[in-house]
């Protein structure tokens, strides 16, 4: 019985290749893979002439990095069993609040400190009203989506404050290497929440923790303690959206640029293969997910379909998502 | 009701990818009979109920009635046919009363709009008159309030109503508690009285010896035998189950005991009340109770996951302050809960994550985790404890009830309390599991370990523990020393003495 009962390794044993894929994009985001090759191609095919412009990859990508930030943070926090939908207007917020902090100290840092500052505290703020206060994740964030809105509107007198600081213009129309500033802070968000939800302790606990709360806690995680800090962290990946777009933008405003960022996140998030009861979901997923979301959205505006579509194409896909995953989930049982 | 229907399946074949999990089963089922139906976990018969149940189709032969083949797309068909399959975990609606829940989707109504109350009532009073159970459930409670007994008797009443002429229970009694589990017999007599015909699945074996008229064998999803059961004893069926002969169960050696290791004085939490015990290194202690006394809730108040309103614990001496299970963990004691499904185990994880859940320290490196350090440790608990899976990578939630349970024990000897709490812990486990979780018992009360039993199961308890305590209405009642012990004691204290009928609070 014992050679029979002890076999380290995987059960079968796949290719080279098939062995990369499982463990380093997983067998489910390679369904995302092939999606967003297959609308690069369609798109690609209507109009060969534009698309594969280096230009236009370029204004993908960038034009997603603000979503991408948010939606990786996103993906902890429903992993964890959590959901935040405050994180558009706090975004909005922390573009007001950078915007302000540089206008009174003319430094680029103080102001991307200060967003980032606000963000967390933001987040924070999530995080004890959802565990010490014990309301529902959604119910709270819902609140403080339309509190952190108003808060912006109050102290901007609900108009945009602009920027002139050129060091900090720089994070929007800079580069690093050859990647353009906003690209490489998602890129680098991406690999740093990979690393720590992958092959860390306490990115295991998040799975564990919103795989099924109750384990968690009787194999000892402190679930406050890691709840608070997850809303924290996804207001501090706010506070950093808000300091990119409010150096794409020059501007601090209240509301129009980050409207409608937490349906687009989270909907990231969903088609990247998250659950919404929490425990499951990957960042690979998520950031495959966002570009699919980028590709959309330009591919879209290329071959001319009226820029309102999207939006009816962001909520079928959101829905979409989800069904795939119930249907995908009803066939492998249990 | 119309009685004399017989049902049956016919050469009944159904495979799972590569597992074949029914050989060309043929069973008949009689009106007025109770049929035991009996074999270790994964031996078939989950998969022969779903079919009777119409949720899986057979890939060869056919469920019959009168004799003639029936097709059952779906759990609808199987209803219309008057089959029903009670599960382990009873289906009800908490927010909605007994009589609600029994009569859901068949409520009769007033003036066209409302629903009759009072009919309502009344045809659910008839129900529970005419099986008996009309102390047991009161129509107008909510289900929220009930035990998982209670509950079960909700579903029985529901199929009951629909004129069910086929009833099969899986596991009824495994939450149940023995006196609980005696009332159950009773309905089911008289449901076969009424010409039901009843298909019962248990693992415990003593309990199937009275009350059924036959008995089937079920392994590695062939049919073994059919036998009446006057014709077998206990250890014949074992034997027919595992294929093999069994040794005795219970091996309880003389072992050596230690200094106090878990020391409780005045434990108080909203669900228990002014409970003290000690417990030594080295020894089992078993705690015993009726369903709802507080066993459960006193191993949580130990562990810290409720919290303690007043009292002490102390372990190896040193005081505790237990504000959440992580300190009682850091304090050296382990808890390896009742419900493995929804309390121990990640189901979505592999049986390796499972198993280093709690020892983060052991497998990680300034947070980053080693894998080849948590795959040696997860290899030898899997070793150790014999745990049947094919890879340490397999999700445990498609491992057996047995291999599962040894999970959460693996998880529990890699981190090596001081203290291990153990609720229940071969409840849904098949008599082989069964025997060797007693032998680990056994094994890491002599390594020194001190070890508290919750078990709802008399012979266990009897035959594991040193000392046996008992609980009553949220508190310990009362104490008594394993060797000379009958089931009679525990029960008289986990009762009270006046022993009216009256049953404890629950």
């Amino acid at each position: 019985m014992t050679e029979a009962t002890v076999r380290g390794g995987r059960a079968g044993h796949p290719g080279p290749a098939m062995h990369f894929i499982r463990n380093t994009i997983g067998t489910q985001n390679l369904s995302l893979l092939i999606a967003l090759i297959l609308l690069i191609a369609i798109f690609g095919a209507i109009r060969p002439d534009a698309f594969f412009l280096g230009r236009t990859v370029t204004n993908i990508v960038l034009g997603v990095s603000i979503l991408g930030v948010l939606a990786i943070a996103q993906t902890m926090v429903i992993v964890s069993g959590g959901l935040d939908i405050s994180v558009g207007s706090a975004t909005g917020l922390c573009t007001l609040v950078a915007a302000l902090a540089i206008e009174a100290s003319g430094s680029a840092a103080v102001g991307v400190l200060a967003a980032l500052a606000a963000g967390a505290a933001a987040g924070c703020i999530n995080g004890l009203i959802i565990t010490f206060g014990r309301v529902n994740p959604v119910i709270t964030t819902l609140g403080t989506m339309a509190a952190f809105r108003g808060l912006a509107l109050i102290i901007s007198d609900g108009r945009s404050i602009g920027i002139l600081n050129q060091d900090f213009r720089w994070i929007g129309s800079g580069f690093v290497w050859f990647l353009p500033v906003p690209v490489f802070l998602m890129l680098l968000v991406a690999v740093l929440f990979f690393c720590f939800m992958r092959f860390t302790i306490p990115g295991r606990n998040v799975y564990a923790m919103g795989g099924n709360p109750v384990v968690a806690r009787l194999a000892g995680i402190g679930l406050t303690k890691y709840r608070i800090a997850i809303y924290t962290v996804s207001g501090i990946a706010a506070g950093l959206a808000g300091v990119i777009l409010a150096a794409r933008t020059g501007s601090g405003q209240p509301v129009s640029g980050s409207e409608g960022l937490e349906l687009e996140a989270i909907t990231a998030a969903i088609l990247g293969g998250c659950a919404l009861a929490g425990g499951k979901g990957t960042i690979v997923g998520a950031v495959l997910a966002v570009l699919i979301l980028g590709v959309l959205k330009t591919g879209m505006l290329l071959v001319g379909l009226q820029s309102f579509w999207q939006d009816v194409a962001k909520g079928a896909l959101l829905v979409g998502a989800v069904m795939i995953q119930e249907l995908r989930f009803r066939r492998s049982g249990d | 009701m119309t009685a004399g229907s017989r049902y049956g399946v016919a050469d009944v074949s159904r495979a799972f990818g590569p597992v074949q999990a029914l050989r060309g089963v043929t069973l008949e089922f009689l009106p007025g009979e109770v049929l035991a139906l009996v074999g270790e976990n994964g031996a078939g018969k989950s998969t022969l109920m779903r079919i009777l149940e119409g949720e899986y189709q057979p890939d060869s032969g056919t469920v019959t009635a009168d004799g003639r083949p029936v097709t059952l797309n779906g759990t609808a068909d199987a209803h219309a046919l008057g089959i029903r399959v009670i599960h382990q975990e009873p289906e009800t609606v908490a927010e909605l009363t007994v009589a609600e829940n029994v009569f859901i989707g068949d409520f009769r109504r007033r003036g066209g709009l409302f629903v009759d109350w009072a009919d309502l009532e009344r045809r659910t009073m008839d129900l529970l008159r005419q099986f008996g159970v009309e102390n047991e459930l009161n129509p107008r409670r909510l289900c929220r309030h009930l035990g998982p007994a209670q509950r079960q008797l909700i579903e029985i009443m529901r199929a009951l109503k629909s004129g069910v002429r086929l009833l099969a229970l899986d596991e009824p009694t495994s939450s149940l508690t023995e006196d609980e589990a005696q009332r159950l017999f009773a309905v089911i007599r008289r449901m076969r009285a009424e010409g039901v015909a009843v298909i019962y699945i248990s693992h415990r074996l003593h309990e199937i010896m009275p009350l059924a008229d036959r008995v089937a064998v079920l392994r590695d999803g062939a049919l073994i035998d059919v036998r009446p059961i006057a014709d077998v004893n206990e250890r014949d069926i074992a034997q027919l189950m595992v294929g093999r002969p069994v040794e005795s169960f219970y091996q309880t050696g003389q072992r050596a005991k230690g200094e106090v290791m878990l020391a409780v004085r005045g434990l108080t939490t909203e669900k228990v009340r002014d409970c003290s015990l000690e417990v030594r290194a080295g020894e089992v202690v078993g705690l015993g109770g009726l369903m709802g006394a507080g066993r459960t809730e006193l191993a949580k108040g130990i562990f810290g996951f409720d919290r303690a309103l007043a009292g002490e614990v102390r372990v190896a001496g040193r005081p505790v302050r237990l504000r959440s299970p992580a300190d009682a963990i850091l304090a050296g004691i382990g808890f390896a809960p009742e419900d493995r499904k929804h309390e121990a185990l990640l189901m979505m994880r592999g049986v390796r994550e499972n198993i280093s859940l709690c020892v983060p320290d052991r497998i990680s490196i300034a947070g980053f985790v080693r894998r080849s350090a948590e795959t040696a440790i997860a290899a030898r608990m899997v070793e150790r404890m014999q745990v049947k899976t094919p890879s340490l990578s397999q999700l445990v939630s498609k491992l057996s009830g047995g291999n599962q349970q040894k999970v959460v024990l693996g998880r529990w000897l890699a981190r090596q309390p001081k203290v291990l709490i153990l609720d229940e812990p071969t409840r849904g486990i098949d008599v082989g599991a069964k025997a060797e979780i007693y032998r680990l018992i056994e094994e890491l009360a002599e390594g020194g370990m001190a070890i508290l039993m919750i078990s709802s199961e008399m012979p266990e308890l009897l035959g594991v523990t040193d000392r046996i305590l008992v609980m009553r209405d949220r508190t310990i009642v009362g104490e008594l020393e394993t060797a000379g012990a009958t089931e009679d004691d525990i029960l008289r204290l986990a009762m009270g003495e006046n022993l009216d009928g009256r049953r404890a609070a629950s």
